[in-house]
């Protein structure tokens, strides 16, 4: 019977639809079919592809169905992180002795980007836990590295990275908080600001100042959580970045022991820096994963809304204008990856590179999203489509891990000083 | 029960992407579209490493028949913790028409030549859903088959399996070795781990063509035509009261 057996077919099939499993479960742009000018895949090894997959399979099944609730309800994910921490992702550029997956900064951003198609939010903070985890790894004694690193690869703890204080932003190295040696502990005194996951994270890596003013006064000691004198401002309400509390960490006497000091005295600010290298290229592929995402959806749109008679895909303005975000995220794209290469291999240029690359992508990739937001037209503006929070979620990449404008300031001091 | 299980993987369109007809009616377009491991084949390889896990079988060895890209989808199976890999070298046309009577051929010489205790398929691929492959190679075995799986449990040298069935749920005890097809409830695939993929690397995949196995891959069936569904039509408005003749409405 030819009306019977279509029906029955898709029902065969349909009833696995219909149940909630993980394959049939999420028709979202994140899982679509990608098209192909703009595909992360091109360019890559098959072993990075691999773990584009995965990330992307995460990303889709286990992410992107709560986006929108995590930022609603300002939700942190922790079983959600810890299931991601599972597959290798809580210390990805970590090595394997203290349990990281000892992968390479563009196997890194690779992971990120995919995994931001999910939630640019979430995997933001994930992004920063890899860094304070690899710091500790990298500039960490084997005592340090061993109590530290597995718990933080595995997200049995997590971390957070404070820099930043009310009185210096940009100007990170005039930073207030001192340590003063008291023995075999330092005393921390001073305030941390917009701290990524304050409050409700385990291991603070802070830098703060044992010796005199500037750069090489500062020293980079890990402090943990339920340390007397560790204490925590209001949780601050953001425009985006709502998967993870944002506090201020205040330390009002707060013994630390010597031993927690990652390095030497003096070298905090270099640590930092350091970090904040691939910590800019993680943010950079955060913003490439999210263009990514709106591009598609941007496109999916463009072929189902109608007006004036046709799909608005047969517009031409608005093909151009999607040709140009396409152009653009690959772009960036390139940028991001080169940057991570030159960062692995330790190129003189990494530095730069690092800053333009974190520049570049955030900047164009804000436009990008800001651009399919325009495209959904009114309902661009509604919470019940994914791009507003993509826009939102973006947009402190801008700022955060060096503002764009110190940015510019690194790649011009590369230009114009005399040694170069 | 110890030893060997087979997992038949195959690579399929990726379930997400939206298939077209080539222009000529012949086929799918394949090129540049998206390709991964057939759902149910996901399922199957994770029952097999779930079984391995729990120390009831020793090594699980996952199959792919095809071109030089089938060995991406063995990569995934061997991430996903399976021992190593056969690749089935089968190109062109020859590839084209391959079909369900050709892999079970090919599954039974391996399960021969491999001594294996049990052969773990999905219950169809979800481009041609023929649901014939693990049921033939059963069949060409002499084994016995445990097909639409919700359920396998090792019980001595016999396997229960649940099967999902039209009128409900069949339990069935069967002897080893056996052929088991996977359906959907079976289990939750497991995520590749970063540090599974890199040791996926070191794993071997071994080659061989059809031939090798004494295998006649020449098929049966010659497809004429694809075409895609007909466009749906309107619907027809039903009057109040008494419906019409349904032979005459349309979908």
């Amino acid at each position: 019977m030819a009306t019977v057996r279509p029906l029955g077919r898709i029902a065969r099939v349909g009833s696995s639809i219909c149940r909630n499993h993980r394959f049939f479960l999420n028709r979202s742009p994140q899982r679509r079919g990608i098209a192909s000018c703009v595909d992360p895949a091109h360019g890559l090894t098959d072993e990075q592809r691999e773990f584009q997959k995965v990330a992307f399979d995460f990303a889709a099944n286990e992410m992107a169905p709560h986006m929108a609730e995590w930022d609603q309800k300002e939700f942190f994910p922790v079983e959600t992180m810890q299931k991601a921490a599972q597959l290798g992702f809580g210390g990805i550029y970590v090595q394997p002795d203290v349990g990281g997956s000892g992968l390479s900064r563009l196997d890194t951003s690779v992971i990120f980007e995919a995994l931001s198609t999910g939630c640019v939010s979430t995997t933001a903070y994930i992004s920063i836990h890899n860094m304070c985890a690899w710091m500790i790894d990298t500039f960490g004694n084997t005592e340090q590295r061993e109590k530290f690193c597995p718990e933080l690869c595995s997200m049995e703890k997590f971390a957070s990275y404070c820099l930043t204080e009310p009185g210096s932003g940009s100007d990170a190295a005039s930073l207030l908080t001192t340590a003063q040696l008291k023995g075999d502990h330092y005393i921390l005194n001073g305030s941390k600001a917009f701290i990524s996951g304050g409050g409700d994270t385990d291991v603070y890596v802070v830098m703060c100042r044992t010796g005199g003013k500037g750069p090489k006064g500062i020293s980079c000691l890990v402090v943990e959580k339920g340390t007397p004198g560790l204490n925590f401002g209001k949780k601050e309400k953001k425009m985006g970045w709502n998967s993870q509390p944002t506090r201020a960490v205040i330390f009002e006497d707060c013994a630390v022991p010597v031993t927690n000091r990652l390095g030497e005295e003096g070298q905090g600010f270099n640590i930092a820096m350091k970090g904040l290298n691939g910590g800019r290229i993680n943010i950079a592929s955060c913003s490439l994963g999210a263009a990514h995402a709106s591009v598609q959806l941007a496109r999916d749109h463009l072929l189902v809304r109608k007006q004036f008679g046709e799909t608005l895909s047969n517009n031409q303005f608005l093909q151009f204008k999607l040709a140009e975000m396409a152009t653009k995220l690959v772009a960036s794209r390139l940028l991001v990856r080169e940057a991570a290469t030159a960062l692995q291999e330790n190129r003189p240029d990494a530095v730069s590179l690092c800053s333009m690359a974190k520049l570049f992508a955030t900047d164009e990739c804000f436009n990008i999203c800001n651009q399919a937001l325009q495209m959904h037209g009114g309902y661009g503006y509604l919470k019940d489509y994914a791009v507003q929070q993509f826009v939102r979620d973006i947009r402190v990449h801008q700022i955060l891990e060096g503002t764009n404008e110190v940015m510019r300031m690194i790649i011009s001091r590369n230009l114009l000083t005399e040694s170069s | 029960m110890s030893g060997r299980v087979l997992v038949g993987v195959k690579r399929v369109i990726d379930y997400a992407v939206k298939i077209r007809v080539k222009p000529d009616n012949s086929s799918v377009v394949t090129d540049g579209v998206k390709h991964s491991m057939n759902p149910f084949c996901e399922i199957a390889v994770e029952e097999a490493v779930k079984m391995k896990e729990k120390k009831l079988i020793k090594e699980v060895v996952a199959v792919s028949c095809g071109p030089q890209q089938a060995q991406e989808t063995i990569r995934t199976a061997l991430a996903m913790g399976a021992d190593r890999g056969i690749h089935v070298e089968v190109t062109g046309k020859d590839y084209e028409t391959l079909g369900p009577l050709q892999i079970s051929k090919i599954m039974a010489a391996l399960a021969k030549k491999e001594e294996a205790q049990l052969i773990i398929l999905g219950k169809q691929a979800i481009d041609d859903d023929c649901n014939q492959t693990g049921q033939m190679t059963a069949a060409l075995l002499d084994w016995p088959q445990g097909t639409f799986a919700s359920e396998v449990s090792l019980e001595g040298d016999k396997i229960k399996v649940v099967r999902e069935v039209d009128g409900g749920l069949e339990t069935i005890k069967i002897n080893v070795p056996a052929v088991i097809t996977a359906d959907l409830r079976l289990n939750t695939p497991r995520y590749a781990t970063l540090p599974n993929i890199m040791k996926a690397k070191k794993k071997k995949i071994a080659n061989m063509k059809p031939a090798d196995l004494g295998v006649d891959i020449t098929s049966r069936l010659e497809v004429l035509r694809v075409d895609e569904p007909p466009q749906r039509q309107a619907g027809v408005k039903e009057h109040k009261h008494g419906a019409r003749n349904l032979a005459e409405g349309t979908l």
